[in-house]
């Protein structure tokens, strides 16, 4: 069975800054893999390239088996590879069931059908009624998003990457700004998806990932320094000195077992 | 099941309005004003290719300075065709919508990939390009413009010289057109448009091709004002250079804003006053410009979303 996601030697420059340093990743069928990292380790510009967003200056990106490096967002979204936002992506003056619906009628045939009004095609609106229920939003179809809360958004966010059926889902920080009891909601949310789809979660919450992840990658400035279980990863001396910027800790003589270093 | 990108047709305005706009002709022949009707026929010809305009602008987020770009081809295509021999409308007039349709395919392939600020000047910096295309083209006209030797000939014993016959072809080609759009914004791809104007960002992430449903929009719109500008040239007995020029795109998109950008119909409610005011108060003065610049600025603070949701905002008090 191929990976779900397989990144190999990606390098991303800016200028004279190297954000992706020859990442190469796994990710299998139905993992929770988390990425963590500290700030400005270069994660969600690695998320970038996997969606499409930006374009890798090397290295390539397979989606379940399928060389994906050369298509745009919305191929590589079609194909099965789907995202959420650190800052949420909403139609803000729309309705809850007006943006799931309209996120979901991308699958249901071609845009380009000029003269048909769309209204008079209802199944948009089941799905988008079904997805609201799977992000604990059917109780506020009819609000705009700008009116929702701020973890009602994040959820939103959630239902409208989820409207594309994605094999593969890229979760950016869905816990960011989230109080403990919203973000002890969205954890629930997560841990649900993972009998849908496979899922790459960038997170800095680490009880979270700790929860959630059943494999654990360390990116620190461009490059993954190691990958691992989460019991693993969380006992790692590398993984602590350099997460952490300790560098009191003094180096590790062995690397801890069941921890991959690069 | 309401939702925010359905735009119905109210009954209790269409139906008035169109059986106004029938009436119209005999009404004014009964008040001894015919010369109101040719007015009548240009606030259409306006109205379509402003609808047209908002279609990018309100439905697409997409503020375009260069419409009159397309308008301008449209009525070229008529003058140079008829100069050619060609007077059949039903050959020119397509004609006119299928090549503004491939000037907008063209501008649009390139300006489309900037945005905001950019996105406006570039526009305007294609349309100006043509401007001076049609002023260099010695052959029809230059800088004074190309004279129609005749109107297009529509049917056998329709003449357009008759401007009663020419409201009446006006009014169906027009209320066709607009039809046509309304349907166009209602349909899956008028949705997935207004969703491109909300959050391309999302609307790509979502798995729509956003750049082709741009272009297909800023190609639609440019077809429709190709065939208003078709109409203009019938008109005006010419097509001339000014109907590029900057001022003519402006002219459109204060329509646009007047009316309301977004608003299916504001535009057309737009190119009713704004034609109406220059025909009336230029009556007095030669500074009439100056009291459209006042109504602009009033609409803009008072009625920001634009005169069409004016009769809402009364009903709510």
């Amino acid at each position: 069975m191929a990976e779900a996601l397989r990144l190999s030697g990606l390098v991303k420059r800016f200028g004279g800054l190297t954000a992706t340093d020859g990442v190469s990743l796994e990710v299998a069928q139905g993992d929770i893999h988390a990425l963590i990292g500290p700030n400005g380790a270069g994660k969600t510009t690695l998320i970038h390239q996997i969606s499409g967003a930006l374009a890798p200056d090397a290295g390539s990106v397979s989606l379940l088996g399928r060389d994906i490096t050369g298509l745009s967002m919305h191929e590589r979204v079609n194909a099965g590879l789907a995202r959420s936002y650190q800052i949420t992506q909403l139609f803000r003056r729309f309705s809850v069931i007006d943006n799931l619906a309209l996120a979901a009628s991308a699958r249901l045939g071609s845009s380009f059908r000029f003269w048909r009004a769309a209204r008079d095609d209802p199944r948009a609106r089941e799905e988008a009624r079904q997805l609201a229920g799977r992000v604990d939003l059917a109780h506020r179809l009819d609000a705009d998003a700008n009116a929702l809360a701020h973890g009602e958004q994040r959820r939103l966010e959630i239902g409208l990457a989820l409207a594309t059926r994605p094999r593969v889902l890229l979760l950016d920080e869905p816990l960011a700004g989230l109080g403990p009891e919203e973000s002890a909601r969205m954890v629930d949310l997560i841990a649900a998806l993972r009998e849908r789809c496979t899922l790459l979660l960038v997170e800095h919450d680490m009880d979270a990932v700790f929860r959630l992840a059943d494999c654990v990658s360390v990116l620190v400035s461009g490059r993954i320094v190691a990958t691992g279980t989460p019991a693993a990863i969380r006992e790692d001396p590398v993984v602590k000195q350099a997460y952490l910027g300790d560098e009191a800790l003094p180096p590790p003589a062995t690397p801890s077992a069941g921890v991959t270093h690069v | 099941m309401a939702t925010a990108l359905h735009h119905p047709a109210r009954a209790g305005v269409l139906l008035p309005a169109l059986a106004g706009a029938a009436l119209l002709p005999a009404l004014l022949i009964w008040l001894d004003e015919p010369f109101y009707l040719v007015l009548a026929s240009r606030i259409m010809i306006y109205a379509l290719a402003a609808i047209s305009l908002n279609l990018l602008v309100g439905f697409g987020g997409m503020v375009s300075f260069g419409h009159a770009a397309y308008f301008g081809t449209g009525a070229y295509v008529v003058g140079i065709a008829a100069t050619h021999g060609l007077q059949s409308a039903w050959l020119s007039w397509p004609l006119a919508m299928a090549m503004a349709a491939a000037a907008a395919a063209l501008i649009g392939v390139i300006s489309l990939r900037t945005r905001g600020v950019y996105f406006i000047m570039i526009t305007l910096a294609f349309a100006q390009m043509m401007f001076y295309v049609f002023v260099s083209l010695k052959e029809y006209g230059g800088e004074d413009g190309l004279a129609l030797g005749a109107r297009s000939a529509v049917w056998p014993g329709l003449d357009l010289k008759s401007d009663t016959v020419f409201y009446y072809v006006t009014l169906v080609v027009v209320v066709a057109a607009i039809g046509l759009l309304w349907r166009v914004v209602n349909s899956r791809f008028g949705q997935t448009l207004q969703g491109v104007r909300e959050n391309e960002t999302r609307m790509e992430a979502s798995g729509f091709p956003v750049m082709r449903i741009k272009l297909a929009a800023f190609v639609i719109a440019g077809a429709m004002a190709g065939l208003a500008g078709a109409l203009a040239a019938n008109q005006n007995d010419m097509a001339s250079p000014g109907m590029l020029s900057w001022h003519q795109s402006g002219m459109l998109l204060i329509m646009v804003i007047l009316g309301g950008v977004g608003r299916f119909l504001g535009p057309a409610l737009g190119a009713v006053v704004l034609l109406g005011l220059e025909e009336v108060v230029s009556g007095y003065t030669l500074h009439w410009q100056f009291l459209v610049g006042a109504v602009l600025v009033a609409v803009v603070l008072f009625a920001p979303d634009g005169l069409a949701t004016l009769g809402r905002r009364w009903r709510r008090g």
